[in-house]
């Protein structure tokens, strides 16, 4: 269940953007996951729900974008679709594949909103 | 103030276009492009560490596997082989007990125990906790002992020189299809339990082929830690100074 440390992750990196930016709120969160990073999509979501409790991100929007994996052979330099890990150059059949895409565990941006001004004095 | 274009950060509607969906950003509110590694904070302490272990000349090795493959009877194995040629250093972790560090103790070795309670995996700060408590002499070899799970710590970076993982023939020659995360992520595998052989429908050799497919550049070592064969390779590489 490393999805939890991951969703505390991103909790934090949201949060610290919020503060730095004295909002109020963090209306949206933008993800990017690759596909072969290892994350479970089902055990994040789940780790996030109970993650985001009593934060910032409580009610925030989850916007995740998958990142389809992609493979490069070291040997014949073939470019193609990674759909899991191990998988052979389909052009030579080397196990020489290097991950180009799809490893990316990333908050991408963050939507955050801010209280209207209610100094006294302005108020009509 | 936008990193990929440039514009303000007031200008919310720029964002608006550049994405594959609304934003719907109100009239009050901001988008921030973060562009972070979730796992940054990780990262960072863990080059902390590794700078740490750099500069003392500390070779530090992250040994990794599932439950049960014989991580502890290895690092016993490693410990009786080594402790007098070199300063030996070893955090251990585990959900719960002591017992792996009482293990490593009575061998006469600074050991730090780490439990993680529920937590499936050591992280850099653990470690760095763990670094400051045993404090390494220079020139020394540490061990993270991490905690068996053959897949959650592939993740986290803990500043280690290499990440070993290790395999034992009691648990099939597929293992490494089946998690080829970690082994992606290891520079070097051990296969252990390779004197049980003869009893098991494991193949080491399909083991080790399997271990490379999911990760060509691995360098493997077969051994048994607990009747000694294969042994001195793994030993020596530890104790090489090209290590």
């Amino acid at each position: 269940m490393h999805e939890l440390s991951i969703a505390e992750g991103i909790v934090s990196l949201a949060e610290e953007q919020a503060r730095n930016r004295r909002a109020a709120r963090i209306e949206e969160v933008e993800l990017e996951i690759g596909c072969l990073a290892g994350v479970e999509p089902g055990a994040l979501d789940f780790a996030l729900e109970s993650a985001v409790k009593g934060t910032l991100l409580a009610g925030a929007r989850l916007v995740r974008r998958y990142i389809p994996g992609e493979g490069k052979c070291t040997d014949c330099e073939a470019v193609f679709p990674l759909r899991s890990l191990p998988a052979p150059c389909p052009a030579c059949g080397s196990w020489w594949v290097a991950v180009t895409r799809g490893k990316e565990l990333r908050v991408k941006s963050v939507v955050v909103s801010f209280e209207k001004e209610t100094a006294p004095g302005t108020e009509q | 103030m936008c990193g990929t274009c440039g514009c303000g950060a007031h200008h919310t509607h720029e964002h608006e276009h550049e994405h594959g969906h609304a934003h719907h950003p109100g009239a009050d509110s901001v988008v921030i492009q973060v562009e972070q590694d979730i796992l940054s904070r990780n990262n960072l302490l863990a080059e902390r560490n590794r700078g740490y272990f750099e500069a003392l000349g500390i070779f530090c090795l992250n040994l990794m596997s599932s439950p049960g493959s014989g991580k502890t009877t290895l690092l016993e194995a490693t410990i009786r082989r080594l402790k007098e040629k070199k300063a030996l250093y070893v955090i251990e972790g585990d959900q719960q007990t002591s017992n792996d560090a009482d293990r490593v103790a009575a061998l006469g070795v600074p050991v730090f125990q780490v439990n993680t309670g529920t937590g499936c995996h050591l992280d850099a700060a653990m470690v760095n906790h763990a670094v400051k408590h045993l404090g390494p002499a220079h020139g020394s070899v540490l061990f993270i002992e991490n905690v068996g799970n053959l897949v959650c710590p592939a993740l986290f970076d803990l500043g280690e020189a290499a990440k070993v993982v290790i395999v034992s023939t009691t648990e099939g020659d597929d293992k490494p299809l089946k998690y080829p995360h970690i082994f992606c992520e290891a520079s070097v595998c051990v296969i252990n339990k390779i004197d049980l052989q003869p009893y098991l429908d494991t193949d080491v050799a399909t083991l080790r082929e399997n271990a490379l497919k999911a990760n060509p550049a691995l360098q493997v070592f077969e051994v048994s830690a607990a009747k000694g064969d294969g042994m001195e390779a793994w030993c020596d590489w530890i104790s090489s100074p090209a290590s």
